[in-house]
């Protein structure tokens, strides 16, 4: 329930962060908002076509945590509702739009779609559509890193659906009883496609879904960006010192349907509307940035225009791209012997 | 500048919708995310947000209106602080440009060698290495040791690889292929799981794409099945929908078909299942040669590979080159036999079948040659054309069911190729369509044997039965 997450925000014990970072996380979580935006028109134009989830409501939680990880060390990885979290690991909005629209220029060179992409550069590994198959991958990441010993650490994020799927739990056993470096996020925006958390979950504290195992867990407000961060370093830090993993679950909310095609009949245009009044993450930093001085209207509206022009040019990338050469139909099916 | 909204698409199916409701008219400054109309789909009824700020200029399509067609222009919005009557009327263009369109895609794939043109479009054939003659000394062995030395002379090589699965470890294997790893490599390469193959399956394939060379090991192969959404969906697909970015360099491995007497859930032929997958590299030896050979070759493979074995077979002894460093090649099958008057391929345990058959027909007069596939995929159709192309018949054995199995495949690629060479309908011997009975003379009726190989090598050739 949105109240219990309210009660985990703790505004005073948020950790400090200077103006540079806090305007950072201004300009990501933008930059993700107007990208998803974009891609709802350019799907409603019919350049994007079968399933598209968007991102918007839940920016804080991908933005956050990923300020406390280490691009290109550390691994990521998701499940379909997946463009945020590109973003975040730093991938190109041009490369990723491309790939919505199935063209050569996108990250998968067109053949993966909305759901598979990747970046070996960010240590992004995808984009994975069949729920919580990126949880137990994930924990082979985190298997590698602790074979490597490379000092890096694997996140694994999973919807509050895919929590309730089997290899989740099959995972956090082995996770624990391994000592795996991996963040398990829990995403929770209360909704599995139409289905609410009540309705499918006996118990919907997922914070506490690791504990049979001996994984701590922790709930945070996912709508804070500043909470986010603040957790997430309490969290990463466990994790990298070889405590085996954590679980942490991010309440939020998607103000969009499931997936482009959703009637949102399973909750009110209020239920909605007040979260989007009370609680958008990027209004309440914005509300935070101008009443604390950080920055004045002309400075936010310049960051405003900054992303308005990186996500306009991905349009325009993702538009004039070719469709991929008919040879690629045959490529990357497997990798000739050397 | 004004911009034009554009009647959307709310649905992958959606060609046009009715426009039930305006939720702003004109002169109303909207901004991004605000919800400006209601549209009536095939499917249901959705709000239409902005994507930009500005002022709503014009309303082009009235209220209730039906069928209105996805890409109309159903308003105008200007910019901020332009006037808006003056913004133009005009419905423009449709904004979205076409696509540039790519060149059809090709029909068919490259062949190798066809004589007729295929029905089907097959991938391209992978060419094998021819297989490194190897005349030096040679040790009697398991299959079991041969699988075993398999993967320690590859883990020696390479830390790269490591191996996990039930029991592996400290058990020392479920049917002891793994013994003596753990002693030699120790708890980080060779790791005991949870019953919980489905997760396992995952963690092996999230370590192949981080970089390791995991050789999974099913129990059995039965089992794999809980597993068998990481090895298709996640293993065998991910190359493809990363453009090549993300390699799965994975072995899966395992007792596959069926055992003696543990019912019809222990005793599962795989090999159709898996070979159905593009993306997928499944093999299947007989020998030990052969496995120890392949199996350095597959946890060398930078692709995934589906590796099946045979309980059965697991105690047999077989000749193998005394080398570390000698390899099997991928999708080449092997002609263990020659003959004159048919041709007979196998596979695993089959093969040792067909040997068996060849035996009794060579006492009735009949040249048999028998061709172990080896690998199922790719499948090496150039030696099996070659061969019917010499004995102008053809009969296949497996010991899974024959309905979509490996047989019928053979059998099509034949037709495509070869038909003019063939003299008699191909031959099918495969296992009763029946889950495998427990009773011992059932079991034996359900399973294929060497006699029902010589039966269909007798149809084949027009003897009598």
């Amino acid at each position: 329930m949105a109240t219990t997450a309210r009660k985990t925000s703790k505004r005073a014990s948020n950790k400090q962060f200077d103006n540079d970072q806090l305007t950072t996380f201004y300009k990501d979580m933008l930059l993700i908002r107007r990208f998803e935006e974009k891609a709802g028109q350019l799907y409603g134009m019919g350049l994007i076509g079968g399933f598209c989830h968007l991102y918007i409501g839940q920016e804080a939680v991908v933005v956050g945590i990923q300020h406390e990880l280490e691009t290109g060390k550390d691994s990521v990885i998701t499940g379909y509702r997946d463009h945020g979290h590109m973003l975040a690991t730093g991938m190109d909005p041009d490369g990723v739009m491309a790939e919505l629209t199935g063209r050569e220029g996108g990250y998968s060179k067109g053949k993966g779609g909305s759901m598979h992409m990747f970046s070996t550069e960010t240590r992004f590994f995808g984009g994975h559509g069949i729920v919580a198959a990126q949880v137990a991958l994930g924990a082979g990441l985190a298997f590698a890193h602790k074979y490597n010993d490379d000092g890096g650490i694997a996140v694994a994020y999973y919807g509050d659906g895919a929590a309730n799927q089997g290899q989740v739990a099959e995972t956090m056993n082995m996770a624990s009883l391994w000592q795996l470096p991996i963040l398990f996020v829990c995403e929770n925006n209360r909704y599995a496609m139409g289905t609410s958390t009540e309705r499918a979950a006996a118990v919907t504290d997922y914070a506490a879904r690791g504990k049979p195992y001996g994984i701590p867990g922790a709930r945070v407000d996912g709508m804070d960006v500043e909470a986010m961060a603040t957790e997430v370093g309490k969290a990463i830090k466990h994790v990298r010192s070889g405590k085996g993993p954590f679980v942490l679950e991010a309440m939020t909310y998607r103000y969009r349907g499931h997936s482009m095609s959703d009637p949102a009949k399973y909750r009110t245009k209020e239920e909605v509307q007040k979260y989007r009044t009370e609680q958008d993450p990027i209004e309440r930093l914005r509300e935070k940035l101008l009443g604390d001085g950080i920055a004045d209207e002309a400075a936010l509206k310049a960051i405003d225009k900054d992303v308005k022009a990186v996500v306009a040019k991905s349009a325009d990338f993702a538009q004039s791209s070719p469709e991929p050469s008919p040879d690629e139909l045959y490529t990357d099916v497997t990798i000739a012997a050397a | 500048m004004t911009v034009d909204i554009l009647m959307p698409a709310l649905s992958p199916t959606m060609e046009e919708g009715t426009l039930a409701k305006w939720l702003v008219k004109e002169g109303d400054s909207v901004s991004s995310g605000d919800v400006i109309a209601e549209i009536e789909t095939d499917k249901a009824n959705m709000e239409v947000e902005a994507v930009d700020e500005g002022v709503i200029a014009q309303l082009l399509v009235a209220e209730g209106t039906e069928g209105v067609a996805v890409n109309a222009v159903i308003a105008v919005l200007a910019e901020e602080g332009e006037d808006p009557a003056a913004a133009s009327s005009a419905a423009s263009a449709p904004a979205t440009a076409p696509a540039p369109t790519a060149e059809a895609a090709p029909e068919t794939a490259p062949q190798t060698a066809a004589e007729t043109t295929p029905a089907v479009a097959l991938a391209p054939i992978e060419v094998a290495q021819p297989e490194p003659e190897w005349d030096g000394a040679m040790v009697e062995t398991t299959v079991r040791e041969a699988l075993r030395d398999a993967m320690a002379e590859e883990m020696r090589a390479d830390d790269r690889v490591f191996l996990m699965g039930e029991e592996v470890a400290e058990y020392q294997g479920a049917y002891k292929v793994s013994q003596g790893l753990l002693d030699e490599f120790g708890a980080r390469r060779v790791i005991d799981t949870p019953i919980t193959e489905y997760g396992f399956a995952g963690v092996g394939t999230g370590a192949a794409m981080a970089g390791l060379r995991p050789i999974v090991e099913f129990m059995t192969f039965n089992f794999a099945m809980q597993a068998i959404d990481h090895i298709i969906n996640s293993a065998a697909k991910t190359l493809y929908m990363s453009g090549g970015m993300i390699s799965s360099p994975i072995v899966f491995r395992g007792p596959n078909g069926a055992a003696a007497r543990v019912a019809a859930q222990h005793s599962q032929c795989y090999a159709a299942w898996y070979a159905h997958v593009p993306g997928l590299t499944v093999v299947s030896p007989y020998s030990a040669a052969d496995a120890k050979g392949l199996l350095k070759s597959v946890i060398r493979s930078p692709n995934p590979v589906v590796f099946l074995e045979n309980e059965l077979l697991y105690g047999q002894k077989f000749e193998v080159p005394d080398s570390d460093d000698w390899t099997v090649p991928i999708g080449k099958a092997r002609v263990v036999r020659e003959g004159t008057d048919v041709t007979i391929t196998a596979f695993s345990i089959m093969v040792g079948k067909a040997l068996e058959a060849a035996k009794m027909l060579e006492e009735q007069g009949i040249s048999a040659e028998v061709i172990d596939l080896r690998t199922i995929r790719p499948l090496d159709t150039e030696t099996i054309l070659a061969s019917v192309r010499k004995t102008n018949r053809l009969v296949t054995a497996e010991e899974g069911w024959g309905q979509h199995g490996i047989g019928g495949e053979i059998a099509a690629r034949v037709m495509e190729h070869a038909f003019d060479h063939l003299d008699a309908p191909v031959g099918r011997v495969f296992a009763k369509d029946v889950p495998l009975p427990y009773a011992a003379n059932l079991e034996k009726l359900a399973l294929p044997g060497p006699a029902d190989i010589v039966a269909a090598v007798r149809a084949a050739t027009y003897q009598e039965a």
